[in-house]
């Protein structure tokens, strides 16, 4: 009796694995990793009058003759095209210049919450994560009436006797940079704020006891070991800032296209599927490394006790 | 309190305001009279009267809170397995593999997810005929994908700090896991499946880039009205619009938020985003 209640628990446990493991696998794998082999098979193709716009890449010529063609001139185009170029430039660029700002302005927020007290640590963090959630479409476009040439900022700053004209801020890189910052900010936050309130601040009583200055303390022993949390919330902005399409789309100008536009404009624009297709080859290429980064980061924080 | 603690305090109300200002100023000029947004000549609730009356934009909201639906209770349960495999099962063959795969969506640039799940549907309509036309199955499909990362990281977070003894109890009492999950586990762990559904609820209800790709002809969601009349430039009905959007979220948000603190009050751990 015994035995057959624990052979049953074992058959329980195999199958709970099976489809615990089993399910979120398999949609995955169908749903996230197969359409990078379809992208991939489609970048080798060229573009066709048809319905998919695109050849294939097979066909039977003649009895028992497959012929295979694979066209390499996408990515030729993606590498050679100064267009394409300057536009996945212009991206790191910005992913770039938002991390770092986003760090700037995040950093002190993130510590400023996890040293406050402990009934109020709750409701800041709160503050923090509800614009995160709020329609990141509708906060981007909450900054179109704000940076217009006749809008709210250049009204407050003539009224103000700042400025005698309206600045150009509107479809401007600065314009982008604010949009990144705006809406990428409380992803740097949440990260910086997980790892500052593990942060044994005894550690920097102790530096002040032997003497150590503040901003010294704070260089040498809170920052080594924020470090973490840093770079979790740098990769979290910066990755998809590299693809981001609607802040460049709205805010920016014809000038300031990131490799997110240009993506769109060849699918939805151009029809022209294959060079898409190579587009987001040569994207993901270049975020797998930021990624592997975060990825061997989050193995390690896990592996800590906390 | 010190000098330092000041300054770093009045930095973060700098910061919060810098968060909060423009999503404010959205909706104070919903209730202004002008058509103008940035000048302000009295208040006014035609832009909310007109909205009601916007038959596209009406249609396009059903549509989209249909789609967020069907999208929250799918995840919930993917992203809730998930979860489970990832706490329960230890250190599983393929577990990194699986990890990498339940995160890289979270971080993956949405114009990649939205055209290679297009290219997957359309090879696959080819291949097999499914799915037949693209709409509200393809967006759903899209928009669990990336949902459900989020869910698993809520749910992750709740199941690891359980108190795994009244399960055993459960278990030496003769129960089965199942029985014992369904109703031990399940309850205890029910404020991060309210939070993680609700959090999937307003993801999909936001998705403008993913949506795009996948939808086809005569499944326009509420984002893609709202981007195409942005793209003509600002309308004091998209402001009334966000107003009621950002409503609707914030409520949602603070309910899911709430019900995650509750009884967790002790473990002061935030789900790592």
């Amino acid at each position: 009796m015994h035995k057959l209640l624990a052979k049953l628990r074992l058959r329980d446990r195999h199958l709970a694995r099976l489809v615990n493991i089993g399910a979120p696998y398999l949609w995955l794998g169908l749903f996230f990793l197969l359409p990078f082999a379809i992208v991939l098979h489609i970048s080798l193709a060229e573009t066709a009058l048809a319905q998919p716009p695109y050849t294939s890449l097979w066909e039977w010529v003649d009895d028992g003759i497959l012929q295979i063609r694979l066209n390499l001139q996408n990515f030729s185009t993606v590498f050679h095209d100064e267009l394409y170029l300057a536009a996945f430039l212009n991206s790191l660029g910005v992913a770039l210049v938002g991390t770092v700002l986003c760090l700037l302005i995040g950093y002190p927020m993130a510590y400023a919450i996890a040293t406050a007290p402990e009934r109020w640590r709750v409701v800041l963090l709160m503050l923090i994560i509800l614009p995160f959630w709020t329609s990141f479409l509708i906060r981007v476009y909450a900054w179109i009436s704000i940076l217009k040439p006749n809008g709210l900022l250049n009204h407050l700053l003539m009224g103000l006797g700042v400025i005698d004209a309206p600045l150009t801020l509107l479809h401007t890189q600065t314009a982008i940079y604010i949009g990144v910052v705006y809406s990428y900010l409380p992803f740097m936050i949440l990260p910086l704020y997980a790892n500052l309130t593990r942060l044994d601040f005894s550690l920097l009583e102790a530096a002040a006891d032997l003497g150590c200055r503040p901003f010294k303390a704070f260089l040498k022993v809170t920052l080594p070991l924020s470090l973490p949390g840093l770079v979790a919330g740098s990769m979290l902005v910066f990755i998809p800032v590299v693809g981001e399409f609607v802040i460049p789309d709205l805010l920016g100008g014809p000038d300031n296209l990131m490799i997110g536009n240009m993506l769109w404009t060849e699918f939805f624009g151009n029809k022209d599927w294959p060079l898409a297709a190579a587009l987001t080859l040569s994207l993901l290429g270049l975020l797998v490394a930021p990624f592997v980064l975060m990825q061997r980061l989050e193995r390690r924080i896990e592996g800590e006790p906390s | 309190m010190n000098h330092g603690r000041w300054k770093l305090y009045t930095f973060l109300g700098l910061g919060l305001a810098f968060l909060y200002l423009p999503v404010l100023l959205l909706i104070i000029y919903s209730f202004n009279e002008s058509r103008l947004v940035t000048v302000w000549t009295g208040f006014s609730t035609q832009w909310y009267r007109e909205l009601m009356q916007n038959r596209q934009l009406l249609e396009a909201a059903w549509l989209s809170v249909r789609i967020a639906a069907t999208n929250a209770t799918f995840a919930v349960i993917l992203g809730t397995l998930a979860a489970n495999a990832l706490v329960r099962h230890g250190r599983f063959r393929g577990r990194t593999g699986f990890q990498l795969l339940l995160t890289a969506p979270l971080v993956m640039p949405e114009v990649i997810t939205g055209l290679s799940l297009l290219l997957l549907f359309v090879t696959l309509e080819d291949l097999v005929g499914w799915p037949n036309g693209r709409g509200f199955t393809t967006i759903t499909i899209a928009h669990i994908t990336f949902s459900m990362a989020y869910v698993a990281v809520v749910v992750r977070s709740r199941l690891s700090q359980m108190d795994r003894s009244l399960e055993e109890a459960a278990m030496d009492l003769g129960a089965r896991p199942l029985r014992v999950y369904l109703s031990i586990t399940l309850p205890l762990i029910a404020p991060a499946l309210l939070a993680g559904w609700l959090l999937a609820f307003t993801l999909s209800l936001d998705d403008l880039v993913i949506s795009s790709f996948v939808a086809g002809p005569g499944s326009t969601t509420l984002p893609m009205v709202v981007y195409s009349s942005v793209r003509m430039g600002v309308s004091p009905q998209i402001n009334a619009l966000a107003s009621i959007v950002v409503l609707i979220v914030a409520v949602a948000v603070c309910i899911a938020g709430f019900s995650l603190r509750q009884r967790s009050a002790g473990a002061n751990s935030p789900p790592r985003a």
